[in-house]
């Protein structure tokens, strides 16, 4: 149980916050913050310990017996904490964001217990060190999201909120059976990298793609993966920072990176190829690419056009683990940090413009720029990042999707990158467009000047702020590629160490 | 700490016994002040329960030194008494301390009348008196007594109201018992008339596949199962548990229908087990499947909260007949279907005291009227969905851990080459589907706009206790290793 105390405090630093909020009559505001800022800033110093832990070398592992010969494993290596640092980063602006969204509405304690709650078990999977806890943290992910999706009480939240446990609770069990399954043939093991499956291939070759099958329906729902991705588009009646989290942080997150998993350490790169399981994943990946893109553009509501774009991006993810090979794995896995960044992004501006103008439709959004200009400054940034333009976030992940295919031997990908790229411009320019260059006539609704009083900014602060922050992370994140220490660079650590591939040049 | 000695495990056992009976007789024989002394009663026997399971477990880990057999007044069988305490007993003695310490403490606020006060403790008391003998007792005439205990104070607990709905209720819940202790009774006379014994030891030492036998297997398991609710013999249940006072209907949904399972249990592993044949095994999981569906289906459709419990029961009862034919397959997996009976007893009796507790604020348990109830109580809401996830199946719960076991079991008999086995493995996987459909019909008025409405004010206790059940419950998952453990410690069971 080496150093797992401190896998222990990350994941209690906001679960104990959490429980502790569910307690707190309604009116204690300050405490509730001061927990939900303490828990998250707390989360935060923990995880940094770990990085630096992490790249002196030093292994941290918990384990917990659960049943004979199953244990609740965490661990960490490098990939757990890209998970994790990215959770913890935009889990504390999300908090600050959430405050400053829902002053004054009622029933917070709920909300942000939660909402923690919704965290914990985000960072549990990603310090997740066998399947069996994966999938504990990923269903009480899937229970702990539901009350955030249904906040509003309104009947289209609760419409979105059972459509959202149906899809989620049936791929659940789907995902449970075919653990057990796989743990029944293979044991408990331990995510190792380049797998531990090899032994099982000579005999139990179908029984292994039947059950890779099930593992992507299971996950593929959280993912979006066409065609279990209706839910996804329908739960964006949640509050602006839910929509924020599901999308670029826990829920469609959680799938991915349960993928990444399956693929990298638990099958294999060179098994999955083997058994022609990547084939079939490129292409879903693909066609879920094209396809969100499409739908993207026919939706006039922002925060749906968000929605679609999500189901696309996130399979760029995908994308780059069934390349399977080292470039387009770099890229698959930077674009979890690099869309999360982007899409938390886009999600706080789509909140900031209905919460401050009431702005919820594309059409609307004439002129926005000069009334809002940092909030539309970030959409921007956030828009062309999604657009792949140098340098960046987006760009970076293309580039190394693209050397990927290429290396892949399979240049129709780079059709696919092309084609998506131009749809990405066709969807995410207008709303740019019409924000600096549209002209609006009448005066602006103010509904939260009317309920709050006049603001000194452009908006809230605490709205403003977190806008600001992630669009600011995204650009460097570009601009600084290079370093040792960028998302990038990171990932090509996670690359070279955990997957034993020889060296590549850039 | 004191070194646990296993010579003390005989008077233990004997004295829980004494413990838990004279207790039951103090508030008798003292009905004013049966309250008081339940309370006492109450911490006293957990304290000496779970002393007793800390001495059992350090007894371990060889089952013939841990399990105990005492015979009562020095008379061996087969002329006396034997009391017998082993794994599988010592479980569910836990279970039943845990359930009932929660379900007296959930009393001190919910019966405050004083009259009420008078009948409900001492009838409770010899309800508990009667499941700790029942769990302890060793041979097939002294089951029929303890069970007839039992039986008796609960229907007299599901009366005790005294309102035309609850008498209703009692008089069909107690011609189901008699019936069913009848039939028992009956396959216990043959047994004893075949072969002169009534230990249950003894008697498996004797039987064999013959048609005596088989005449009692049918008699007794047919009583047991009328009595635990058993699919298709369940239609008495709902309107009884649902009809009953709140901590009533948690103590006979948790404890008294699990009693019958256990003896159902412990006859077909030990005098019946030459008589299980496969065909027969899909024949109880086929019912199993269909008490899933039926009474998830019913739960579905019910429209006061308590049925909706109530029907709950019976779906997750066929769980433990689904899991008969794996039990064949792998006869390990009945410590699997023990510790499902264990979470479910904790979850579901969290879940009736939640209900209790809304109905008490609400004055019914209409659902469509009770929206602005679970607004206002989201603490008691908490209790009932946390408890409702353990009855799902779903992480991190107790539910949780026996549901994996109970699927890996599942999967283990489709691996071995029963193609029937997939169907076992989508009624487990699929009954928490369900279930998750109708726990969500309990738990989503309160996410709805609307009024919010405390209504009636409720003690502290039927404010917290449902919560720490549920929790208790919860964290039973962690408890998954410790129990099997304990079960193993079962003599002569695989």
């Amino acid at each position: 149980m080496d150093g797992g105390w401190l896998l222990l405090a990350i994941l209690f630093s906001s679960l104990g916050p959490g429980i502790a909020i569910f307690f707190l009559p309604e009116h204690r505001q300050g405490l509730r913050t001061a927990l939900n800022l303490g828990g998250a800033g707390t989360k935060l110093a923990l995880v940094g310990v770990l990085l630096a832990g992490v790249l002196r070398g030093d292994e941290y592992h918990f384990s917990l017996p659960l049943m004979p010969g199953i244990d609740l494993v965490l661990a960490a290596d490098a990939l757990s904490l890209l998970f994790a640092s990215l959770s913890a980063v935009l889990w504390f602006v999300t908090t600050v964001y959430a405050i400053g969204y829902l002053e004054g509405s009622p029933r917070r304690s709920r909300f942000f217990g939660f909402f923690s709650l919704c965290v914990s078990a985000t960072v549990g999977i990603a310090l997740s060190g066998n399947l069996i806890t994966f999938l504990i943290f990923y269903e009480i992910l899937t229970l702990a999201t539901w009350p955030l999706v249904v906040h509003r009480g309104t009947p289209a939240a609760l419409r979105a909120g059972r459509l959202y446990l149906g899809y989620t609770l049936t791929s659940g069990l789907v995902l449970f059976t075919a653990i057990v399954w796989l743990t029944l043939l293979a044991g408990a093991e331990g995510f190792t990298p380049g797998g531990y499956l090899e032994g099982l291939a000579e005999t139990h070759a179908v029984t292994l793609q039947v059950l890779f099958v099930l593992l992507m329906v299971g996950f593929g729902v959280k993912a979006a993966l066409v065609p279990l991705h209706s839910w996804l588009p329908i739960a964006m009646v949640a509050p602006a920072p839910v929509s924020a989290l599901l999308h670029a942080v826990a829920v469609v997150k959680a799938g991915a990176f349960g993928i990444i998993r399956v693929v990298n350490d638990v099958y294999g790169a060179e098994l999955a190829i083997e058994l022609g399981l990547t084939a079939g994943l490129l292409v879903i990946a693909a066609v879920t690419i094209i396809y969100g893109s499409i739908q993207a553009l026919r939706t006039d509501d922002l925060k749906q056009r968000l929605a679609f774009s999500t189901v696309s991006q996130v399979s760029y993810i995908i994308l780059g683990v069934a390349l399977a090979g080292p470039l387009g794995v770099i890229g698959g896995l930077v674009h979890l940090v690099h869309q999360g960044i982007t899409k938390i992004t886009l999600f706080f501006c789509a909140g900031n413009f209905a919460e401050t103008l009431g702005i919820h439709r594309i059409s609307e959004l004439d002129g926005v720029g000069r009334r809002m200009p940092l909030t539309m400054l970030a959409f921007t940034a956030g828009a062309l990042g999604m657009i792949g333009l140098p340098p960046l976030a987006g760009f970076v992940t293309k580039w190394h999707l693209g050397l990927g295919a290429l290396e892949a031997g399979m240049p129709w990908i780079l059709g696919v990158l092309v084609l998506s790229s131009l749809l990405n411009a066709a969807y995410f320019l207008p709303p740019v467009i019409r924000g600096w260059l549209g002209e609006r006539r009448e005066p602006w609704h103010e509904p939260l000047q009317a309920h709050a009083g006049p603001t000194r900014f452009e908006t809230h602060w605490m709205l403003l702020f977190p806008v600001v922050f992630t669009a600011a992370l995204g650009l460097l994140v570009g601009l600084y590629a290079g370093l040792g220490l960028s998302p990038l660079g990171w990932v090509s650590l996670i690359v070279q160490r955990d997957y034993a591939l020889p060296e590549f040049g850039l | 700490m004191i070194p646990a000695n296993p010579e003390w495990l005989p008077a233990g056992s004997a004295g829980l016994v004494a413990l838990s009976l004279g207790v039951a007789v103090l508030a008798t024989a003292w009905p004013r002040q049966a309250h008081r002394i339940g309370l006492l009663g109450a911490l006293a026997v957990t304290a000496w329960v779970l002393g007793l399971s800390a001495t059992f477990l350090h007894a371990g880990p060889d089952p013939e030194t841990a399990a105990t057999r005492v015979a009562l007044g020095g008379w061996e069988a087969p002329l006396g008494l034997m009391l017998q305490l082993d794994g599988l007993s010592m479980t569910l003695l836990v279970l039943t301390a845990v359930v009932a310490l929660a379900t007296s403490l959930y009393s001190l606020g919910y019966v405050h009348d004083r009259i009420e006060r008078r009948q409900f403790w001492p009838l409770w008391l010899w309800l508990w008196a009667g499941l700790n003998m029942l769990f302890l007792s060793g041979d097939a005439f002294n089951l029929y007594i303890t069970l007839e205990v039992v039986s008796l104070s609960a229907v007299a607990l599901v009366a005790f109201t005294g309102t035309a709905a609850a008498v209703s209720g009692a008089v069909r819940y107690l011609l189901v018992n008699i019936l069913g202790s009848l039939s028992f009774l009956m396959g216990v006379v043959l047994l004893f008339g075949e072969h002169g014994v009534l230990d249950l030891v003894l008697l498996e030492a004797r039987t064999e596949a013959g048609p005596t036998e088989r005449m009692a297997a049918v008699l007794m398991t047919a009583g047991l199962m009328l009595k635990a609710a058993l699919f298709p013999l369940h239609v008495w249940l709902a309107p009884a548990h649902g009809s009953a006072p709140a901590p009533v209907s948690a103590v006979l949904s948790g404890l008294v229908v699990t009693g019958s399972f256990y003896l159902i249990l412990r006859l077909w592993m030990g005098v019946f087990a030459p008589l299980a044949t496969p065909a027969f095994g899909i024949l109880v999981g086929l019912l199993g499947v269909g008490a899933l569906i039926w009474g998830s289906l019913q739960a579905l459709r019910a429209g006061r909260l308590k049925s909706i419990v109530a029907y709950s029961t019976v779906a997750q009862f066929g769980y433990l007949l689904v899991a008969f034919p794996l039990m064949l397959v792998d006869p390990g997996a009945w410590r699997v279907v023990v510790f499902f009976a264990v979470v479910h007893a904790l979850a579901k009796a969290s879940v009736f005291l939640a209900a209790g507790t809304l109905q008490h604020a609400a004055g019914h348990d209409r659902l469509a009227e009770l929206g602005a109830v679970l607004r206002a109580r989201p603490r008691t809401v908490f209790a009932l969905g946390l408890a409702g996830v353990s009855l799902m199946g779903l992480p991190f719960t107790g539910g949780f851990i026996a549901k994996y076991l109970l699927l890996e079991a599942g999967l283990g008999t489709v691996l071995a080459g029963s193609l029937i086995g997939v169907l076992w493995v989508l009624a487990i996987a699929g009954g928490g589907l369900l279930a998750a459909a109708y726990v969500l019909r309990m738990v989503a008025p309160a996410f709805h706009r609307g009024r919010r409405d405390a209504g009636e004010a409720v003690s502290p206790w039927m404010d917290w206790v449902p919560l720490a059940l549920a929790t208790v419950a919860a964290l039973a998952g962690l408890a998954g290793v410790l129990t099997l453990n304990t079960l193993a410690l079962t003599p002569g069971a695989p």
